[in-house]
């Protein structure tokens, strides 16, 4: 079987990766998505299947159209990188598909955002549609910083900056959920516990074990259904009416969740990446 | 042995590093590209870019 691995900058997550294929004899091919050059006209691609890992989320999103296209399997999909890689479009999935997530609302100027954004009800969470690792999240508490906010974001930011994906607040009480789904199943979950209302891992979240309970098993896999399937990682809060999926992420870290879960999530990653292989 | 570009400190690879990790120079602080294991050769690492994630 010949398995490609695009990636760039190495973290910690593509060393486990190397590792596992390393620790079963399983040679694959490194593609630098600095150095790789896609002729367009050319569409041969000798791979049985190609396990995205780049940092970048634009080469990420052109490179699996262009494979998936040329007919090469990748993990993941391009349908699924494109749908995680901008907020507005997971939250359409999830909501077509009926999985639980906050209310969302988008506008396009400032002064429909500050009316959104006051229909909603303070406090607001305001996001780049494209961005990861907590960057640029605003908690808007009132009109003022509402005010604030937008001027800055128009006047400073690129026009991606100006789709304002506004999202209500939800009180997490410190923690929020991360469960790691594999094809049909939630391989495991963390809790991800900040005194800071962003809980991210990237800016200090603490892990530690979320049993995978029935309920968030079929919750996980619903939204990584509704994105495309594949291996995603999916931000869940916990709710008073229930369950709610934030975000869900295609290119997922696991560093902080492996020694935390007592499941070895490279293996499990690297299981599915022949699976979808031999297909 | 390789040189921080900043500092010029003397830095040993591990011998799991990859080509591409991200390294900090233990005396300036300084996050490093490896560039090539052998010879063992850094960069500066790149700055991180506004749609880089997971």
């Amino acid at each position: 079987m010949k398995i490609g691995i695009l990636c760039s900058l190495i973290r910690k997550e593509e060393k486990l990766l190397f590792d596992e294929f390393h620790r079963r004899s399983i040679d694959y091919i490194r593609l630098d998505d600095r150095e790789i050059i896609l002729d367009l006209h050319q569409r041969r691609w000798d791979f049985d299947v190609i396990l995205e890992r780049s940092i970048n989320h634009s080469r990420a999103l052109h490179t699996l159209k262009y494979l998936n296209d040329c007919g090469v399997k990748t993990v993941n999909t391009y349908e699924v990188a494109n749908t995680c890689g901008d907020k507005l479009l997971t939250s359409l999935a999830l909501i077509r598909d009926g999985v639980p997530t906050p209310k969302v609302y988008v506008a396009y100027t400032p002064e429909a955002a500050l009316q959104a954004i006051e229909q909603l009800g303070y406090p607001v969470v305001l996001k780049p549609a494209v961005g990861s690792w907590g960057r640029l999240l605003s908690k808007v508490n009132d009109r003022d910083a509402a005010e604030a906010l937008l001027e800055h974001k128009e006047t400073l930011g690129s026009y991606h900056h100006s789709i304002y994906y506004i999202q209500e607040y939800v009180e997490k009480r410190g923690r929020d959920i991360r469960s790691f789904v594999v094809g049909d199943e939630t391989i495991c979950a963390i809790y991800r516990t900040s005194q800071h209302w962003i809980t991210n891992t990237a800016r200090g979240g603490i892990a530690s074990n979320c049993p995978v309970t029935p309920g968030l098993n079929d919750l996980s896999v619903r939204a990584a259904k509704a994105v495309g399937g594949g291996v995603v990682a999916i931000d869940i809060f916990e709710t008073p009416d229930g369950l709610m999926v934030n975000e869900v992420n295609y290119t997922m870290e696991f560093r902080n969740s492996i020694d935390t879960t007592g499941v070895d999530i490279p293996a499990e990653v690297v299981d599915y990446v022949i699976e979808v292989g031999r297909r | 042995m390789a040189l921080c570009t900043e500092c010029e400190a003397e830095i040993t690879l591990d011998a799991s590093t990859e080509v591409g990790e991200i390294i900090q120079c233990p005396d300036c602080g300084r996050d490093l590209e490896v560039i090539s294991v052998h010879p063992p050769e850094l960069a500066p690492a790149p700055e991180e870019e506004e749609d880089w994630g997971e």
